[in-house]
């Protein structure tokens, strides 16, 4: 096989726009684990672009390379396509990466391929370059991670003489043979490299390629070479049942019936070993000795034997988990009240230098309350991506995935899962931002619906006021505190029903197709710190870019419904006089409390709260929340928790009229014991406290939590979803253990 | 006998992969041809997946899913003067003795 390369290329190139010829497109394509991100952060610099495939959720990230070797510098966009074994797919998810290739599905056409191979794992990596070069494209071998084959190395001259096309060989990780593989892409872009490479697959399999290939839709038939390989993909990828978006249905029909007609013949395996026995006839000329067991396997064996140990390898795994977890909860405090000083420093700053007025109250309440709603996150946020930035660098999630995966397949989870799911406890936001490291939509839809019922950090400030408020300090034993066991139930009761949960939706809501798992257990690595700082940075980005507007107008938003009608300035919007002339004029405050609530107006005046919007939609759905044993108190700290779970406490009370309230705040606490119902009864008893915390630990109290799950899947059916099935959740419990607990006669 | 019931450290050599379409093709491309060596190289201390050595390259599998690929014990290396042994697949003898005669070292 000889090096082709055609002068001409013009003819298959789309019209260039009028004007200045576009930036040319470079693909970075290869198998998972072969250094592919890290070789794109090298070549374009860390500037990445983020966005989505078009049409599916799936994060494509491009970025600028300046070519600056032979002649004038030339900008050219690199994208980084996901890692795929083969360009043979079932699922939407999986065509992307021959859909990237060949600029389908509103994709832009690539003008080169670079694929990246590990040096160490030719066997395996040269099946999809094998696949690509049938296809009839652009592309150039960066032969990558040479540093881990020093003892064996791949010669690159003779694969690029194998393939047809020019072979570089690279060290992303330390930056050697970067320059030489910029000169060879700029070297392709201007006379395309064609490899002449055509496999000779079985009679009977030509004879089916050749039928199918005559029914090809015509786009799909722009070469020769290229018809059969789309044959070929076709013949194995189209199937009664897949999701493959562009499939005509004629097409489809044909590739089932030859399937069919093949009767005894295996078609997949004429294929698949063709392409294999190629490769391995190969292999001997290429490395200077053939390895069954590499060494830098061998290495990473001998430290699996620890961390895969049943009994040390659990050890290791649950303290690294342990460190993560506590980094998240408590590490992340001093930051996050940092950020919650300078916000109110900066509201008290407004405040003083400004006049009372409603537009101050935006500025204060609403905008810089909204903004340190957003930036609380970032600490938690930063911080779960530099320890999953160390884990998958330094190989260990993969082992993480392969420790828990007996574990989370019960539930109908994917093995790597699991660092998600502990991370809930911490928060919902960073954890569901990390169920991009699943590959698949299915999974990482199902476990973002189920990380918010975990405990996370937010829920404990409302059950510590609970706790604190409604069970007396007793022991159980003599030597239990019935304090601290709640806690511990409240944890075990909120992971027990995450995992149902899974379970049951993982077979009703996102049932889809149970996809069997593969999963690769990478060499060990040191991690790359750089690496990992800028996917921490560009996370981090990404949630104040996509995430932060949203959360920043709800919190207004909140603001608004708990701030108006005001109690003191009079507007004249038809409503508020509506609202005021209904109160009556001389006593409006004292008598719509004696109208709805007689039993609380005992020892105080009433709050501005309660007469706002927010207020009187918690009196309105009062008659709902009854059977949960709440009252409109309760369901106004409520709404204001949708901002954050622990602003149930300072709304509360503001509703108690108790400013800057906190969870242990004596008089809040008093004034919950101390609240009667008409009969001069207790109003909150520990039975509805339980009911309370069991309805925070299922609500979907959190406004950034559905904000940042409607930007993951880019549609408002699944935030709705989540909204509407952990309420109904939390209502069914919240009155299973009141009514249940007064049948009891609790 | 097929991967499940391998040991830690067995060398095997596949003689067929069955199961559902697409997964068996995808085991396929991952180097689990008919007549490739196969290492066990762990077993999760769950029970659950394998560890296997193909090509050079670690594949984790589910004991559910290896449950369909039949294996021979040792090594495939004698296989390549017996064209048509490690196949079970009709009317592919010759392409399997093709790619077993260049796989083995």
């Amino acid at each position: 096989m000889t090096q082709q390369a055609l002068t001409s290329v013009s003819a298959r190139e789309p019209a260039p726009a009028q004007g200045a010829p576009r930036t040319p497109l470079v693909l970075l394509i290869g198998n998972p684990n072969t250094g592919k991100t890290t070789l794109f952060n090298r070549l374009t610099g860390q500037n990445a672009r983020i966005g989505n495939y078009p049409g599916i959720t799936v994060e494509r990230r491009s970025g600028d390379l300046t070519l600056r070797a032979d002649g004038p510098p030339r900008v050219v966009e690199v994208v980084d396509v996901p890692g795929a074994y083969s360009l043979s797919a079932r699922s939407a998810e999986e065509q992307i990466a021959l859909s990237a290739v060949l600029g389908w599905a509103e994709n832009p056409r690539p003008d080169l391929c670079v694929v990246v191979v590990d040096a160490g794992q030719l066997a395996r990596n040269l099946y999809l370059v094998t696949q690509l070069l049938e296809l009839d494209v652009q592309v150039v071998v960066a032969l990558n991670m040479i540093d881990e084959v020093r003892d064996n190395p791949p010669n690159a001259g003779e694969l690029s003489r194998f393939l047809g096309v020019p072979c570089v060989a690279t060290d992303a990780r330390h930056g050697t043979g970067l320059a030489e593989l910029e000169r060879a892409i700029g070297a392709a872009l201007v006379l395309p490299p064609r490899s002449a490479l055509r496999i000779d697959y079985p009679k009977p399999l030509e004879r089916d390629l050749e039928r199918v290939s005559a029914a090809l839709p015509n786009e799909w038939r722009e070469s020769a070479p290229r018809a059969r390989a789309l044959a070929l993909w076709a013949l194995t990828s189209i199937e009664s049942d897949d999701e493959l978006h562009g499939v005509a249905p004629a097409l489809r029909t044909l590739c089932l019936e030859v399937r069919a007609q093949a009767g005894t013949r295996d078609i997949d395996h004429e294929l698949i070993a063709t392409r294999y026995a190629l490769i391995d006839a190969e292999l001997p000329k290429l490395y200077p000795r053939l390895e069954t067991h590499p060494k830098k396997r061998k290495t990473s064996e001998r430290v699996d034997r620890v961390l895969l140990h049943p009994v040390f390898g659990f050890a290791i795994f649950i303290g690294l988990m342990l460190l993560m977890f506590q980094s998240l909860f408590s590490w992340s405090d001093p930051a996050i009240r940092l950020i919650e000083a300078c916000t109110s420093q900066g509201a008290d700053f407004v405040e003083t230098h400004v006049p009372q007025s409603i537009l101050r109250d935006l500025v204060t309440r609403g905008v810089i309350g909204g903004v340190g709603n957003v930036v609380v996150f970032l600490p938690q946020i930063l911080l779960l991506f530099f320890c999953i930035g160390i884990l998958e660098d330094s190989g260990y999630m993969a082992r993480v995935a392969f420790l828990m995966d007996r574990i989370m397949k019960a539930l109908g989870l994917h093995g790597r899962a699991f660092v998600p799911m502990l991370s809930g406890f911490a928060c919902a936001v960073p954890a569901i931002l990390a169920t991009r490291t699943m590959e698949r939509q299915r999974d990482r839809l199902l476990t973002m619906l189920v990380v918010p019922l975990m405990t996370c950090s937010a829920r404990l400030p409302v059950y510590t006021l609970i706790i604190g408020a409604l069970f007396p300090p007793s022991r159980v034993f003599g030597w239990l505190p019935v304090q601290g066991l709640l806690m511990i139930a409240m944890y075990l009761f909120s992971t027990l029903i995450t995992l149902i949960s899974a379970f049951v939706l993982g077979r009703t809501a996102v049932k889809g197709r149970r996809i069997p798992l593969i999963l690769e257990l990478p060499p060990y690595r040191m991690p790359s710190f750089t690496g990992t700082l800028s996917m921490m940075w560009r996370r981090a980005a990404m949630f104040l870019k996509e995430a932060g507007s949203g959360i920043l107008i709800f919190t207004i938003l909140l603001w608004a419904l708990l701030s108006f009608p005001r109690p003191v300035h009079v507007d004249h919007s038809p409503l508020t006089a509506a609202a005021i002339h209904q109160q009556g004029s001389l006593a409006p405050k004292q008598q719509i409390q004696a109208n709805s609530a007689p039993a609380a107006t005992s020892v105080r005046g009433p709050s501005a709260i309660e007469q706002s919007y927010g207020g009187r939609l918690g009196k309105a759905i009062e008659p709902i929340l009854r059977p949960l044993g709440f009252d409109w108190k309760i369901g106004v700290g409520l709404i204001g928790a949708f901002a954050a779970r622990e602003v149930f406490v300072s709304t509360l009370g503001l509703v108690y009229g108790i400013g800057d309230a906190d969870e242990n705040t004596t008089p809040l606490r008093d004034k919950i014991r101390q609240e009667r119902k008409v009969d001069g009864s207790a109003a909150y008893s520990p039975l509805m406290g339980l009911s309370l915390m069991v309805f925070f630990a299922l609500s979907c109290q959190c406004m950034s939590t559905l904000m940042v799950v409607y930007r993951e899947t880019r549609t408002i059916r699944w935030p709705l979803f989540m909204f509407g099935y952990m309420t109904t959740l939390a209502y069914v419990a919240s009155f299973l253990v009141y009514q249940g607990g007064r049948l009891l006669g609790f | 006998m097929n991967l499940a019931q391998t040991r830690i450290g067995q060398i095997v050599t596949v003689a067929h992969v069955a199961g559902e379409g697409s997964f068996r093709r995808r085991l396929m491309e991952l180097g689990l041809v008919p007549g490739t060596r196969v290492e066990v190289v762990g077993i999760a201390p769950l029970g659950d997946p394998l560890e296997l050595l193909v090509r050079g390259s670690s594949l984790s599998i589910r004991r559910a899913e290896a449950e369909g690929v039949s294996v021979s014990l040792g090594e495939a290396a004698s296989a390549e003067r017996k064209p048509g042994s490690p196949s079970r697949t009709p009317g592919n003898d010759t392409l399997a003795a093709r790619g077993l005669a260049r796989s083995a070292p």
